[in-house]
């Protein structure tokens, strides 16, 4: 069976912008892999890792500058038109046609694949995202939740085999992460391919079978979710302190405020972490052991690079890449 | 990387539905749906202006001026209001939709489809043709009551108003491809097209001019639109229609393929 999506070899460079001091930025560089058709995929990277880039040679909106993407076997420029009847992509930023209502968007976007008589599927989509109520709505009177849905309704309209999510839960509320995550996972299990970024990573956790992590435009892994997060630390030792930690320990915990992690490979690492932090008489709060999950493999992966920031914090994960 | 060799999930395997390459009648219908949603705007505002070019310069010089043997001032001006109300409009059209959809960030809806840059090109310029041709209409059916109603040949008439309108259309969607910003399609707009139209013969006829300036006017390609159109309404013009449908049909032909190539190496468009 063909893979859902491959990309091969792809590099993207983007030229100096011409001003004083710039310098060719290198946004992709000899990315390689596969999605499987049925796959459930994140991709996952720090904001400039290149997820939107390679997103945006897979619709066609940049060109790679060597390398082929293809979806369902039909290269994304040769065969653009192939490619993309197979290929439907939420974007990230919200936008919209203030001219006219849901339905209209809906019908245009259709139209524009060739299917005419389509409302069956428009309305299962209304349905299906919450969105019947708003079908005559114009696009200018909906909240931003409501927009986001839309663009998820226009993405699906065509009913393609492979969706392509672009951070689609950025901004929006928990009610729209589960409808969308419901509505989602069903067609999945109806056989789409679902590729992913998010900067929520409980959400990749939950939902990828597979990921993808790249960092400065390379992939650094790539691997079934359960495997990474065997390879990451067992455990994990959480708590929270005002004292400062002794410097063996701050090289390896990942401190938010007052609320410090350490990873625990075994139970002896936990015995080690507190004897260390009695003899540094350090006052320890609220102390758990958690399992590690994606997000610790993610900050591993990543290493703690100026270029590779981890991601934000749970609570401003929002804010992210606005 | 163990996950480059993922098994493939035993699912039946799903295919793009099946459909006809025709997404461009989606595109011109929203195209014409746009405009149309704002026909104060686009149609009603600029049959107005041309109306009161018509009042004004009708009033001040029909005393003055007669330009053809038996053609009043008022008259004369109605097929050059007309055609500069197409051209203008079908100018207009294609490039504020183009510019905005790209401003606003709404232009991804039409990249992510299977639509070719001549379904571009086709849903645009033939957006701009009905904006520019209803709007001519507007025009001439409101001059009715200030001229007699006079058309020496309606194939004529139909021939350069369309090509004037499929010419601007086209016009319309490079600037729009070019321009970033609507201060830039300004640029096109008040720099390029209104000069170029009003220094064509919309208010009088280049025999008027001193020599430099009607040897200049023949290298303006609206002059040879505007004249066309003349000749379609009274039966005499500047110069011979035929002339004027070769000049003019050799801009459409040389802007189409400038555009349609911009469009197919996806300038401005795709990075």
């Amino acid at each position: 069976m063909l893979p859902a999506i491959s990309f091969q070899s792809v590099s993207k460079v983007y030229p100096a912008s011409g001003k004083p001091g710039s310098t060719p930025l290198q946004a992709l560089d000899d990315v390689s892999f596969d999605i499987q058709q049925g796959e459930f995929f994140g991709l996952l990277g720090p904001n400039g890792a290149g997820k939107t880039t390679l997103i945006s040679i897979l619709a066609g909106l940049t060109r790679a500058s060597s390398g082929h993407a293809k979806v369902y076997g039909f290269d994304v420029q040769n065969d653009f038109a192939q490619a993309r009847r197979h290929l439907g992509i939420v974007p990230q930023e919200l936008v919209f046609d203030p001219f006219f209502t849901v339905r209209e968007a809906l019908r245009f976007q259709s139209g524009y694949f060739g299917l005419h008589k389509n409302d069956d599927w428009i309305d299962e989509l209304l349905t299906g995202l919450g969105l019947a109520d708003k079908a005559k709505a114009n696009m200018r009177q909906l909240s931003g939740g409501m927009k986001r849905r839309v663009l998820v309704a226009q993405a699906l309209v065509h009913r393609p085999p492979v969706i392509v999510l672009d951070e689609p839960t950025a901004g929006v509320d928990v009610e729209l992460r589960q409808t969308l995550w419901q509505f989602v996972d069903q067609l999945n299990r109806q056989g789409h391919t679902v590729l992913l970024t998010t900067h929520y990573l409980e959400e990749a956790e939950a939902l990828c079978q597979r990921i993808a992590m790249l960092k400065r435009g390379q992939v650094i892994a790539l691997e079934r979710t359960s495997t990474l997060l065997a390879n990451a630390a067992a455990s994990v030792l959480h708590f929270k302190t005002d004292s400062t930690l002794p410097p063996a320990l701050a090289a390896q915990a990942r401190v938010t405020g007052r609320i410090v992690e350490l990873p625990a490979y075994a139970a002896d690492d936990v015995e080690r972490h507190l004897s260390a932090l009695r003899e540094a008489g350090v006052r320890v709060e609220d102390l758990e052991i958690r399992k590690a999950d994606l997000e610790d493999v993610f900050l591993k992966m990543m290493g703690a690079t100026p270029e590779a920031p981890p991601p934000a914090g749970r609570a401003d994960l929002a804010e992210a890449e606005a | 990387m163990s996950g480059q060799s993922y098994a493939p999930i035993a699912r039946p395997p799903l295919q793009a539905v099946a459909a006809p390459n025709d997404g461009w009648k989606m595109l011109l219908k929203k195209e014409v749906l746009r405009f149309w949603r704002v026909a104060f705007q686009t149609i009603a505002a600029p049959v107005l202006t041309a109306v009161l070019y018509l009042m004004i310069f009708g009033h001040v010089l029909s005393d003055r001026v007669q330009v053809y043997p038996g053609v009043g001032y008022v008259a004369f001006l109605v097929p050059g209001l007309v055609m500069m109300a197409v051209l203008q409009n079908a100018f207009a059209n294609s490039a504020s939709s183009l510019v905005q959809s790209k401003i606003m960030g709404n232009l991804v809806f039409t990249l992510l489809t299977p639509l070719s840059a001549r379904d571009w090109f086709i849903a645009y310029v033939g957006a701009a043709i009905a904006r520019g041709l209803l709007v001519g209409l507007g025009v001439y059916l409101v001059t009715l009551l200030y001229a007699p109603p006079r058309v020496a040949s309606l194939p004529w008439v139909l021939a350069f108003a369309l090509l004037g309108a499929a010419l601007m259309g086209a016009l319309g969607l490079l600037a729009g491809l070019w321009a970033d910003k609507f201060d830039q399609m300004a640029v096109f707009q008040n720099f390029i097209v209104m000069p170029m139209t009003f220094l064509a013969g919309v208010f009088y006829s280049i025999h008027s001019l001193p020599g430099i300036w009607q040897r200049l006017s023949h290298l303006n390609p609206f002059f040879y639109m505007i004249d066309g159109l003349r000749y379609g309404f009274f039966g005499v013009s500047d110069v011979s229609p035929w002339l004027s449908l070769g000049v003019a049909g050799s801009a459409l032909l040389a802007v189409s393929a400038l555009t349609m190539y911009l469009l197919n190496t996806g300038y401005k468009l795709r990075g």
